[in-house]
Protein backbone atom coordinates (compact mmCIF):
# COMPACT_ATOMS: atom_id res chain seq x y z
CA UNK A 1 0.00 0.00 0.00
CA UNK A 2 2.83 2.44 1.29
CA UNK A 3 6.32 1.70 0.22
CA UNK A 4 9.61 4.03 0.78
CA UNK A 5 12.87 3.20 -0.40
CA UNK A 6 15.68 4.59 0.43
CA UNK A 7 14.36 8.14 0.49
CA UNK A 8 16.64 10.84 1.39
CA UNK A 9 15.07 14.42 1.30
CA UNK A 10 17.17 17.61 2.59
CA UNK A 11 15.53 20.46 2.51
CA UNK A 12 17.42 23.40 0.38
CA UNK A 13 19.95 25.31 3.02
CA UNK A 14 19.03 22.83 5.77
CA UNK A 15 22.93 21.19 7.07
CA UNK A 16 21.89 17.41 7.21
CA UNK A 17 18.94 15.67 5.38
CA UNK A 18 15.77 15.00 7.27
CA UNK A 19 15.24 11.76 6.47
CA UNK A 20 18.50 9.65 5.68
CA UNK A 21 18.09 6.46 3.60
CA UNK A 22 14.59 5.91 5.06
CA UNK A 23 12.75 2.13 3.62
CA UNK A 24 9.59 1.38 5.17
CA UNK A 25 6.43 -0.53 4.13
CA UNK A 26 2.99 -0.45 5.18
CA UNK A 27 0.40 -2.94 4.07
CA UNK A 28 -3.26 -1.94 3.19
CA UNK A 29 -5.67 -2.02 6.44
CA UNK A 30 -2.60 -1.20 8.78
CA UNK A 31 -2.68 1.48 11.32
CA UNK A 32 0.36 2.70 11.89
CA UNK A 33 2.10 5.48 14.51
CA UNK A 34 5.26 7.20 13.07
CA UNK A 35 6.78 9.08 16.43
CA UNK A 36 9.61 10.49 17.12
CA UNK A 37 10.82 14.06 18.61
CA UNK A 38 10.39 17.83 16.62
CA UNK A 39 12.40 18.08 13.87
CA UNK A 40 13.04 13.79 13.49
CA UNK A 41 11.60 13.93 9.78
CA UNK A 42 7.59 12.22 11.00
CA UNK A 43 6.29 15.74 9.11
CA UNK A 44 8.35 15.23 6.00
CA UNK A 45 6.99 11.40 5.48
CA UNK A 46 3.38 12.90 5.58
CA UNK A 47 4.51 15.54 2.88
CA UNK A 48 6.08 12.74 0.82
CA UNK A 49 2.94 10.66 1.04
CA UNK A 50 0.82 13.93 -0.44
CA UNK A 51 3.57 14.60 -3.00
CA UNK A 52 3.84 17.91 -1.70
CA UNK A 53 7.32 17.54 -1.89
CA UNK A 54 9.46 15.17 -3.99
CA UNK A 55 12.66 13.29 -2.44
CA UNK A 56 16.19 13.87 -3.33
CA UNK A 57 16.70 10.02 -3.49
CA UNK A 58 14.66 7.44 -3.31
CA UNK A 59 11.21 5.84 -4.07
CA UNK A 60 7.51 6.94 -2.86
CA UNK A 61 4.98 4.50 -3.72
CA UNK A 62 1.42 4.87 -2.73
CA UNK A 63 -1.69 2.40 -4.29
CA UNK A 64 1.22 0.81 -6.21
CA UNK A 65 1.70 3.98 -8.38
CA UNK A 66 5.20 6.16 -7.97
CA UNK A 67 4.52 9.36 -6.48
CA UNK A 68 7.50 11.18 -7.78
CA UNK A 69 6.54 10.22 -11.05
CA UNK A 70 2.73 11.91 -10.79
CA UNK A 71 2.32 15.16 -12.71
CA UNK A 72 0.20 18.33 -13.07
CA UNK A 73 -3.33 17.42 -13.31
CA UNK A 74 -2.92 13.40 -12.03
CA UNK A 75 -1.73 15.10 -8.96
CA UNK A 76 -5.66 15.78 -7.74
CA UNK A 77 -6.77 13.04 -8.78
CA UNK A 78 -4.19 11.10 -6.80
CA UNK A 79 -4.65 13.70 -3.44
CA UNK A 80 -8.61 12.21 -3.44
CA UNK A 81 -7.51 8.93 -2.80
CA UNK A 82 -6.00 9.98 0.52
CA UNK A 83 -8.05 11.61 3.28
CA UNK A 84 -6.13 14.51 5.44
CA UNK A 85 -6.33 15.39 8.72
CA UNK A 86 -4.08 18.09 10.65
CA UNK A 87 -3.49 19.08 13.83
CA UNK A 88 -4.96 22.89 13.19
CA UNK A 89 -8.58 21.43 11.69
CA UNK A 90 -8.39 23.75 8.77
CA UNK A 91 -11.65 23.76 8.47
CA UNK A 92 -13.05 27.12 6.52
CA UNK A 93 -14.48 29.41 8.91
CA UNK A 94 -17.74 30.08 6.80
CA UNK A 95 -18.78 27.37 6.31
CA UNK A 96 -20.78 24.90 8.35
CA UNK A 97 -19.73 21.42 8.89
CA UNK A 98 -22.39 20.32 6.46
CA UNK A 99 -21.04 23.04 3.97
CA UNK A 100 -17.03 21.88 5.22
CA UNK A 101 -17.52 18.52 3.93
CA UNK A 102 -19.87 19.21 1.14
CA UNK A 103 -17.11 21.41 0.04
CA UNK A 104 -14.42 18.42 -0.18
CA UNK A 105 -17.20 16.94 -2.78
CA UNK A 106 -18.15 19.99 -4.84
CA UNK A 107 -14.50 20.57 -5.59
CA UNK A 108 -13.69 17.44 -6.89
CA UNK A 109 -17.11 17.44 -9.33
CA UNK A 110 -19.67 15.90 -7.51
CA UNK A 111 -23.18 16.83 -7.44
CA UNK A 112 -25.02 18.64 -5.01
CA UNK A 113 -27.23 15.16 -4.87
CA UNK A 114 -24.62 13.06 -4.00
CA UNK A 115 -23.64 15.42 -1.33
CA UNK A 116 -26.87 15.87 -0.01
CA UNK A 117 -26.84 11.63 0.65
CA UNK A 118 -23.39 11.27 1.63
CA UNK A 119 -22.76 14.01 4.03
CA UNK A 120 -25.33 13.11 6.85
CA UNK A 121 -24.18 9.98 7.05
CA UNK A 122 -20.12 10.60 7.39
CA UNK A 123 -21.34 13.33 9.89
CA UNK A 124 -23.70 10.54 11.62
CA UNK A 125 -20.61 8.00 11.33
CA UNK A 126 -18.06 10.63 13.27
CA UNK A 127 -20.66 11.40 15.83
CA UNK A 128 -21.79 14.68 14.47
CA UNK A 129 -25.32 13.71 13.93
CA UNK A 130 -27.37 17.03 14.58
CA UNK A 131 -25.16 19.34 14.74
CA UNK A 132 -25.05 19.89 10.58
CA UNK A 133 -25.48 23.57 10.36
CA UNK A 134 -23.43 25.06 13.53
CA UNK A 135 -20.11 27.10 12.38
CA UNK A 136 -16.42 25.99 13.29
CA UNK A 137 -16.45 28.87 15.90
CA UNK A 138 -19.71 26.90 17.67
CA UNK A 139 -18.03 23.65 18.04
CA UNK A 140 -15.80 22.18 20.15
CA UNK A 141 -12.02 21.33 19.10
CA UNK A 142 -12.79 17.81 19.40
CA UNK A 143 -15.76 18.22 17.49
CA UNK A 144 -14.03 20.88 14.72
CA UNK A 145 -11.50 17.78 14.26
CA UNK A 146 -14.39 15.45 13.62
CA UNK A 147 -15.83 17.85 11.21
CA UNK A 148 -12.23 17.56 9.62
CA UNK A 149 -12.16 13.78 9.75
CA UNK A 150 -15.17 13.77 7.88
CA UNK A 151 -13.91 15.66 5.62
CA UNK A 152 -11.10 13.76 4.95
CA UNK A 153 -13.15 10.17 4.91
CA UNK A 154 -16.23 11.43 2.61
CA UNK A 155 -14.62 10.22 -0.41
CA UNK A 156 -13.50 6.78 1.02
CA UNK A 157 -10.19 7.28 0.61
CA UNK A 158 -7.98 4.43 0.80
CA UNK A 159 -5.22 5.82 2.92
CA UNK A 160 -5.89 8.18 5.99
CA UNK A 161 -3.31 10.79 6.71
CA UNK A 162 -2.79 12.30 10.45
CA UNK A 163 -0.46 14.92 11.48
CA UNK A 164 -0.71 15.20 15.20
CA UNK A 165 -4.52 15.02 14.98
CA UNK A 166 -4.67 15.51 18.51
CA UNK A 167 -2.10 18.16 19.06
CA UNK A 168 -4.18 20.78 20.53
CA UNK A 169 -6.87 18.59 21.81
CA UNK A 170 -6.97 17.91 25.64
CA UNK A 171 -6.46 13.77 26.57
CA UNK A 172 -10.43 12.78 26.95
CA UNK A 173 -11.09 14.37 23.05
CA UNK A 174 -7.99 12.75 22.42
CA UNK A 175 -9.48 9.58 22.76
CA UNK A 176 -12.68 9.76 21.49
CA UNK A 177 -10.57 11.30 18.41
CA UNK A 178 -8.64 8.10 18.15
CA UNK A 179 -11.57 5.82 19.07
CA UNK A 180 -13.18 7.78 15.28
CA UNK A 181 -9.61 7.02 13.69
CA UNK A 182 -9.93 3.38 14.76
CA UNK A 183 -13.69 3.29 13.15
CA UNK A 184 -12.32 3.97 10.34
CA UNK A 185 -9.41 1.83 9.98
CA UNK A 186 -11.61 -1.00 10.95
CA UNK A 187 -13.31 -0.13 7.24
CA UNK A 188 -10.10 -1.11 5.62
CA UNK A 189 -8.29 2.42 5.37
CA UNK A 190 -5.25 2.43 6.24
CA UNK A 191 -4.03 4.94 8.74
CA UNK A 192 -0.60 6.56 8.79
CA UNK A 193 -0.49 8.82 11.88
CA UNK A 194 1.91 11.27 13.31
CA UNK A 195 2.22 12.22 16.58
CA UNK A 196 4.43 12.39 20.00
CA UNK A 197 1.08 11.59 22.00
CA UNK A 198 2.55 8.94 24.26
CA UNK A 199 -0.49 8.05 26.15
CA UNK A 200 -2.27 6.98 22.72
CA UNK A 201 0.17 5.31 21.35
CA UNK A 202 0.47 3.56 24.50
CA UNK A 203 -3.46 2.73 24.36
CA UNK A 204 -3.76 1.88 21.25
CA UNK A 205 -0.75 -1.02 21.12
CA UNK A 206 -0.75 -0.58 16.86
CA UNK A 207 2.77 -0.92 14.64
CA UNK A 208 4.94 2.51 15.87
CA UNK A 209 7.53 3.68 13.85
CA UNK A 210 10.32 5.42 15.78
CA UNK A 211 12.34 8.25 13.78
CA UNK A 212 15.56 9.81 15.01
CA UNK A 213 17.43 11.96 13.12
CA UNK A 214 16.01 11.05 10.22
CA UNK A 215 16.68 7.50 10.57
CA UNK A 216 14.18 4.86 11.30
CA UNK A 217 15.34 3.82 14.80
CA UNK A 218 12.65 1.28 15.79
CA UNK A 219 9.79 -0.43 14.11
CA UNK A 220 7.82 -2.42 16.61
CA UNK A 221 4.41 -4.32 16.25
CA UNK A 222 2.26 -3.78 18.69
CA UNK A 223 4.53 -1.03 19.75
CA UNK A 224 4.67 1.38 22.68
CA UNK A 225 6.04 5.06 22.52
CA UNK A 226 8.51 3.67 24.68
CA UNK B 1 -23.51 23.65 -11.06
CA UNK B 2 -19.82 23.72 -11.11
CA UNK B 3 -20.30 26.68 -13.47
CA UNK B 4 -22.53 28.35 -10.73
CA UNK B 5 -19.84 27.60 -8.49
CA UNK B 6 -16.82 29.76 -10.41
CA UNK B 7 -19.35 32.19 -11.28
CA UNK B 8 -20.65 32.58 -7.64
CA UNK B 9 -17.12 33.08 -6.75
CA UNK B 10 -16.10 35.44 -9.61
CA UNK B 11 -18.50 37.68 -8.39
CA UNK B 12 -17.76 37.50 -4.56
CA UNK B 13 -14.25 37.96 -5.20
CA UNK B 14 -14.42 40.71 -7.33
CA UNK B 15 -16.85 42.33 -5.12
CA UNK B 16 -14.44 41.07 -2.40
CA UNK B 17 -11.78 43.80 -3.64
CA UNK B 18 -13.81 46.12 -5.46
CA UNK B 19 -11.47 49.09 -4.82
CA UNK B 20 -8.73 47.03 -6.31
CA UNK B 21 -11.02 45.67 -9.27
CA UNK B 22 -11.71 49.34 -10.30
CA UNK B 23 -8.65 50.07 -10.57
CA UNK B 24 -7.96 47.24 -12.50
CA UNK B 25 -11.07 47.97 -15.03
CA UNK B 26 -9.69 51.32 -15.21
CA UNK B 27 -6.40 50.71 -15.94
CA UNK B 28 -7.42 48.05 -18.57
CA UNK B 29 -9.72 50.72 -20.03
CA UNK B 30 -7.21 53.56 -20.69
CA UNK B 31 -4.42 51.25 -21.93
CA UNK B 32 -7.05 49.32 -24.54
CA UNK B 33 -8.20 52.97 -25.48
CA UNK B 34 -4.86 53.58 -26.80
CA UNK B 35 -4.10 50.52 -28.17
CA UNK B 36 -7.71 50.60 -29.78
CA UNK B 37 -6.92 54.46 -30.81
CA UNK B 38 -3.10 53.56 -32.06
CA UNK B 39 -4.43 50.97 -34.01
CA UNK B 40 -7.09 52.75 -35.69
CA UNK B 41 -4.38 55.76 -36.47
CA UNK B 42 -2.12 52.92 -37.60
CA UNK B 43 -4.97 51.46 -40.09
CA UNK B 44 -6.23 54.78 -41.31
CA UNK B 45 -2.61 56.57 -42.32
CA UNK B 46 -1.86 53.25 -43.91
CA UNK B 47 -5.00 54.10 -46.19
CA UNK B 48 -4.44 58.01 -46.74
CA UNK B 49 -0.75 57.01 -47.84
CA UNK B 50 -2.52 54.78 -50.18
CA UNK B 51 -4.65 57.31 -51.44
CA UNK B 52 -2.37 60.34 -51.68
CA UNK B 53 0.55 58.93 -53.11
CA UNK B 54 -1.97 57.21 -55.93
CA UNK B 55 -2.31 61.08 -56.73
CA UNK B 56 0.73 62.21 -56.53
CA UNK B 57 1.60 64.65 -59.36
CA UNK B 58 4.82 66.47 -60.57
CA UNK B 59 4.61 70.01 -60.85
CA UNK B 60 6.19 71.62 -63.72
CA UNK B 61 6.79 75.33 -63.04
CA UNK B 62 7.70 77.62 -65.81
CA UNK B 63 10.04 80.86 -66.30
CA UNK B 64 7.45 83.72 -66.65
CA UNK B 65 9.87 84.54 -69.87
CA UNK B 66 8.66 81.30 -71.57
CA UNK B 67 7.66 81.49 -75.31
CA UNK B 68 4.58 79.52 -76.47
CA UNK B 69 6.59 78.02 -78.77
CA UNK B 70 8.55 76.52 -75.63
CA UNK B 71 5.16 75.79 -73.84
CA UNK B 72 4.01 73.75 -76.54
CA UNK B 73 7.20 71.83 -76.95
CA UNK B 74 7.45 70.56 -73.40
CA UNK B 75 3.87 70.00 -73.56
CA UNK B 76 4.31 67.62 -76.32
CA UNK B 77 7.48 66.15 -74.51
CA UNK B 78 5.71 65.47 -71.25
CA UNK B 79 2.92 64.01 -73.19
CA UNK B 80 4.53 61.53 -75.23
CA UNK B 81 6.87 60.16 -72.10
CA UNK B 82 5.99 56.96 -72.00
CA UNK B 83 6.15 57.36 -67.55
CA UNK B 84 3.29 60.30 -67.94
CA UNK B 85 -0.59 59.05 -68.09
CA UNK B 86 -1.47 62.61 -68.19
CA UNK B 87 -0.41 66.19 -68.23
CA UNK B 88 -2.49 69.30 -67.24
CA UNK B 89 -1.35 73.02 -67.73
CA UNK B 90 -2.52 75.88 -65.20
CA UNK B 91 -2.66 79.53 -66.32
CA UNK B 92 -1.51 82.15 -64.29
CA UNK B 93 -5.02 82.95 -63.51
CA UNK B 94 -6.08 79.94 -63.02
CA UNK B 95 -2.82 79.62 -60.02
CA UNK B 96 -4.38 82.72 -58.70
CA UNK B 97 -8.03 81.50 -58.54
CA UNK B 98 -6.58 78.19 -56.32
CA UNK B 99 -4.36 80.00 -54.53
CA UNK B 100 -7.41 82.80 -53.49
CA UNK B 101 -9.86 79.54 -52.78
CA UNK B 102 -6.94 77.98 -50.56
CA UNK B 103 -6.03 80.98 -48.90
CA UNK B 104 -9.56 82.43 -48.39
CA UNK B 105 -9.59 82.82 -44.66
CA UNK B 106 -6.06 84.89 -45.43
CA UNK B 107 -7.61 87.96 -46.93
CA UNK B 108 -4.45 90.05 -46.26
CA UNK B 109 -2.14 87.25 -48.06
CA UNK B 110 -4.71 87.21 -50.94
CA UNK B 111 -4.31 90.92 -51.26
CA UNK B 112 -0.33 90.99 -51.30
CA UNK B 113 -0.29 88.68 -53.97
CA UNK B 114 -1.20 89.64 -57.42
CA UNK B 115 -2.82 87.74 -60.63
CA UNK B 116 0.50 87.83 -62.29
CA UNK B 117 3.11 86.77 -59.62
CA UNK B 118 2.13 83.03 -59.05
CA UNK B 119 3.60 80.74 -61.95
CA UNK B 120 2.05 78.54 -64.76
CA UNK B 121 2.93 75.61 -64.13
CA UNK B 122 2.37 71.33 -65.88
CA UNK B 123 0.93 69.37 -63.53
CA UNK B 124 2.21 65.90 -64.58
CA UNK B 125 0.27 62.77 -63.59
CA UNK B 126 2.87 59.69 -63.93
CA UNK B 127 1.16 56.09 -64.75
CA UNK B 128 3.33 54.59 -61.13
CA UNK B 129 3.67 57.55 -58.46
CA UNK B 130 6.15 55.81 -57.13
CA UNK B 131 8.48 56.90 -59.96
CA UNK B 132 7.94 60.76 -59.30
CA UNK B 133 11.02 61.09 -57.53
CA UNK B 134 13.07 59.59 -60.46
CA UNK B 135 10.92 61.24 -63.10
CA UNK B 136 11.88 64.57 -61.09
CA UNK B 137 15.39 64.07 -61.46
CA UNK B 138 15.36 63.28 -65.27
CA UNK B 139 13.44 65.98 -66.00
CA UNK B 140 15.49 68.73 -63.74
CA UNK B 141 18.87 66.90 -65.52
CA UNK B 142 17.24 67.14 -69.23
CA UNK B 143 16.51 70.70 -68.22
CA UNK B 144 19.98 71.92 -67.04
CA UNK B 145 18.89 72.48 -63.97
CA UNK B 146 21.28 71.85 -60.96
CA UNK B 147 19.82 69.42 -59.08
CA UNK B 148 22.20 69.55 -55.75
CA UNK B 149 20.94 73.04 -55.70
CA UNK B 150 17.59 72.65 -55.27
CA UNK B 151 16.87 72.62 -51.32
CA UNK B 152 14.13 70.42 -51.60
CA UNK B 153 15.56 66.91 -52.76
CA UNK B 154 18.58 66.49 -51.27
CA UNK B 155 18.70 62.43 -52.33
CA UNK B 156 18.86 62.74 -56.11
CA UNK B 157 22.61 64.07 -57.03
CA UNK B 158 23.14 63.86 -60.88
CA UNK B 159 23.55 60.49 -61.66
CA UNK B 160 26.93 60.50 -63.20
CA UNK B 161 28.71 62.58 -59.85
CA UNK B 162 27.29 59.58 -58.01
CA UNK B 163 28.70 56.56 -58.12
CA UNK B 164 25.84 54.92 -55.76
CA UNK B 165 22.79 56.16 -57.90
CA UNK B 166 20.11 54.33 -56.82
CA UNK B 167 18.70 51.89 -59.45
CA UNK B 168 15.30 53.66 -59.84
CA UNK B 169 17.76 57.16 -60.79
CA UNK B 170 18.45 54.71 -63.24
CA UNK B 171 15.63 54.08 -64.92
CA UNK B 172 14.93 57.76 -64.09
CA UNK B 173 17.82 58.26 -66.34
CA UNK B 174 16.11 56.26 -69.12
CA UNK B 175 12.66 58.13 -69.02
CA UNK B 176 14.87 61.40 -69.18
CA UNK B 177 16.64 60.49 -72.42
CA UNK B 178 13.33 59.70 -74.04
CA UNK B 179 12.09 62.48 -72.46
CA UNK B 180 14.38 65.01 -73.57
CA UNK B 181 14.64 63.18 -77.21
CA UNK B 182 18.11 65.10 -78.19
CA UNK B 183 21.05 66.59 -75.64
CA UNK B 184 19.84 70.09 -75.92
CA UNK B 185 18.24 71.26 -72.61
CA UNK B 186 14.46 71.97 -72.43
CA UNK B 187 13.72 75.40 -72.11
CA UNK B 188 11.34 77.20 -69.44
CA UNK B 189 11.18 75.00 -66.47
CA UNK B 190 11.83 77.27 -63.52
CA UNK B 191 11.44 74.56 -60.82
CA UNK B 192 9.97 70.81 -60.58
CA UNK B 193 8.21 69.81 -57.69
CA UNK B 194 7.96 66.39 -56.26
CA UNK B 195 4.71 66.03 -54.18
CA UNK B 196 5.58 62.67 -53.09
CA UNK B 197 8.65 64.46 -51.12
CA UNK B 198 6.16 66.89 -49.26
CA UNK B 199 4.01 63.88 -48.64
CA UNK B 200 6.97 62.06 -46.86
CA UNK B 201 6.89 64.95 -44.52
CA UNK B 202 3.81 64.69 -43.17
CA UNK B 203 3.60 61.17 -42.89
CA UNK B 204 6.76 61.29 -41.23
CA UNK B 205 5.18 63.34 -38.28
CA UNK B 206 2.24 60.91 -38.45
CA UNK B 207 4.55 58.32 -37.81
CA UNK B 208 6.32 59.50 -34.70
CA UNK B 209 3.26 60.17 -33.27
CA UNK B 210 1.71 56.96 -34.28
CA UNK B 211 4.55 55.22 -32.75
CA UNK B 212 4.27 57.43 -29.39
CA UNK B 213 0.73 56.05 -29.17
CA UNK B 214 2.00 52.92 -29.24
CA UNK B 215 4.65 53.52 -26.57
CA UNK B 216 2.27 55.16 -24.01
CA UNK B 217 -0.27 52.38 -24.68
CA UNK B 218 2.38 49.61 -24.63
CA UNK B 219 3.47 51.38 -21.42
CA UNK B 220 -0.12 51.14 -20.01
CA UNK B 221 -0.57 47.80 -20.72
CA UNK B 222 2.58 46.64 -18.82
CA UNK B 223 1.01 48.87 -15.59
CA UNK B 224 -2.57 46.64 -16.11
CA UNK B 225 -0.28 43.43 -16.53
CA UNK B 226 1.14 44.53 -13.22
CA UNK B 227 -2.09 45.52 -11.49
CA UNK B 228 -4.25 42.16 -12.99
CA UNK B 229 -1.24 40.15 -11.08
CA UNK B 230 -1.50 41.68 -8.17
CA UNK B 231 -5.52 41.98 -8.17
CA UNK B 232 -4.99 38.09 -8.70
CA UNK B 233 -2.62 37.38 -5.57
CA UNK B 234 -4.58 39.89 -3.48
CA UNK B 235 -7.28 37.80 -4.28
CA UNK B 236 -5.79 34.59 -4.02
CA UNK B 237 -4.28 35.35 -0.49
CA UNK B 238 -8.07 36.58 0.68
CA UNK B 239 -9.01 32.98 -0.14
CA UNK B 240 -5.79 31.12 0.99
CA UNK B 241 -7.70 28.68 3.26
CA UNK B 242 -9.85 28.14 0.45
CA UNK B 243 -7.04 26.94 -1.52
CA UNK B 244 -5.61 24.86 0.55
CA UNK B 245 -8.52 22.68 1.39
CA UNK B 246 -8.78 22.71 -2.15
CA UNK B 247 -5.32 21.53 -2.64
CA UNK B 248 -5.75 19.06 0.19
CA UNK B 249 -8.96 17.41 -1.38
CA UNK B 250 -7.38 16.89 -4.51
CA UNK B 251 -9.48 19.84 -6.27
CA UNK B 252 -7.55 20.45 -10.05
CA UNK B 253 -5.54 23.07 -10.65
CA UNK B 254 -7.90 24.21 -13.19
CA UNK B 255 -10.64 24.38 -10.28
CA UNK B 256 -9.07 26.23 -8.24
CA UNK B 257 -7.47 28.97 -10.55
CA UNK B 258 -10.82 29.22 -12.50
CA UNK B 259 -12.10 31.81 -10.71
CA UNK B 260 -9.33 34.05 -10.10
CA UNK B 261 -8.59 33.58 -13.54
CA UNK B 262 -12.23 34.43 -14.73
CA UNK B 263 -11.91 37.22 -12.41
CA UNK B 264 -9.35 38.80 -14.16
CA UNK B 265 -11.46 38.20 -17.55
CA UNK B 266 -13.98 39.70 -16.26
CA UNK B 267 -12.59 43.11 -15.34
CA UNK B 268 -10.44 43.05 -19.01
CA UNK B 269 -13.82 42.78 -20.78
CA UNK B 270 -15.73 45.30 -19.25
CA UNK B 271 -12.12 47.35 -19.78
CA UNK B 272 -12.61 46.41 -22.92
CA UNK B 273 -15.59 47.53 -23.29
CA UNK B 274 -15.09 50.85 -21.95
CA UNK B 275 -12.08 51.67 -24.07
CA UNK B 276 -14.89 50.91 -27.08
CA UNK B 277 -16.98 53.14 -25.45
CA UNK B 278 -14.26 55.92 -25.48
CA UNK B 279 -13.80 54.87 -28.99
CA UNK B 280 -17.27 56.03 -30.28
CA UNK B 281 -16.69 59.00 -28.12
CA UNK B 282 -13.73 59.92 -29.97
CA UNK B 283 -15.63 59.56 -33.69
CA UNK B 284 -18.65 61.01 -32.52
CA UNK B 285 -16.90 64.01 -30.55
CA UNK B 286 -13.67 64.81 -32.19
CA UNK B 287 -13.94 62.84 -35.94
CA UNK B 288 -17.21 63.65 -36.61
CA UNK B 289 -17.42 66.67 -34.10
CA UNK B 290 -14.50 69.30 -33.36
CA UNK B 291 -12.29 67.84 -35.89
CA UNK B 292 -14.48 67.40 -38.84
CA UNK B 293 -13.18 70.59 -40.58
CA UNK B 294 -9.94 68.17 -41.16
CA UNK B 295 -12.18 65.42 -43.18
CA UNK B 296 -11.20 67.04 -46.49
CA UNK B 297 -7.22 66.20 -45.48
CA UNK B 298 -7.60 63.05 -43.45
CA UNK B 299 -9.59 59.98 -44.85
CA UNK B 300 -12.67 59.68 -42.97
CA UNK B 301 -13.08 56.77 -40.28
CA UNK B 302 -15.38 54.47 -40.81
CA UNK B 303 -18.30 53.32 -38.68
CA UNK B 304 -17.10 49.66 -39.50
CA UNK B 305 -13.76 50.60 -38.54
CA UNK B 306 -14.27 51.60 -34.71
CA UNK B 307 -16.52 48.19 -34.75
CA UNK B 308 -13.75 46.34 -35.74
CA UNK B 309 -11.54 46.91 -32.56
CA UNK B 310 -14.78 46.22 -30.37
CA UNK B 311 -13.23 41.75 -30.76
CA UNK B 312 -9.71 43.09 -31.23
CA UNK B 313 -9.30 45.18 -27.76
CA UNK B 314 -11.42 42.12 -25.81
CA UNK B 315 -9.18 39.41 -27.38
CA UNK B 316 -5.90 41.73 -26.42
CA UNK B 317 -7.37 42.26 -23.24
CA UNK B 318 -8.61 39.33 -22.03
CA UNK B 319 -6.05 37.04 -23.57
CA UNK B 320 -3.35 39.02 -21.26
CA UNK B 321 -5.31 39.30 -18.22
CA UNK B 322 -5.72 35.21 -18.35
CA UNK B 323 -2.08 34.49 -19.42
CA UNK B 324 -1.05 37.00 -16.27
CA UNK B 325 -3.73 35.77 -14.16
CA UNK B 326 -2.51 32.03 -14.70
CA UNK B 327 0.82 32.89 -14.57
CA UNK B 328 0.66 34.44 -11.52
CA UNK B 329 -1.54 31.88 -9.79
CA UNK B 330 0.75 29.27 -11.09
CA UNK B 331 3.48 30.68 -9.49
CA UNK B 332 1.69 31.42 -6.06
CA UNK B 333 -0.26 27.92 -5.70
CA UNK B 334 2.88 25.92 -5.36
CA UNK B 335 3.99 27.38 -2.75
Amino acid sequence: MIRLEHVTKTYPKASRPSLDDVSVSIEKGEFVFFIGPSGSGKSSIIKLLLHEMAPNRGKVVVNNKDVTSIRGWSISKFRRTIGCVFQDFRLLPNRTAYENVAFALEVIGKSKAVARRVVPEVLELVGLGGKEHRYPHELSGGEQQRVAVARAFVNRPLILLADEPTGNLDPDTSIEIMRLLDRINRTGTTVVMVTHDSNIVNQMRRRVIEIEGGRIVRDQARGVYG
Amino acid sequence: MRAKYVLTEVFVGLWRNVTMTIAMIITMAVSLTMLGASLMLYLQVGDMKDWYYDKVQVSVFLTSDISDQQRADLKTRLETDPAVQKVFWESKEQAYERFKQQFRDLPDLVKSIGPDSLPESFRVTLKDPNQSTAFKTALEKAAGLDTTATTDDGTAASPSADPSASPSGGTGTTTATTAAGDTKPIAGIKQVVDQKKLLEKIFSIIGSVQSMALIVSVAMGIAALLLVANTIQVAAYSKRREVAVMKLVGASNWFIQAPFVLEAVFAALLGSVLAFLALVAGKVFLMDGSLSDLNQILTPLSWGRVLLMLPIIALIGGLISSITGWVTLRAYIKK
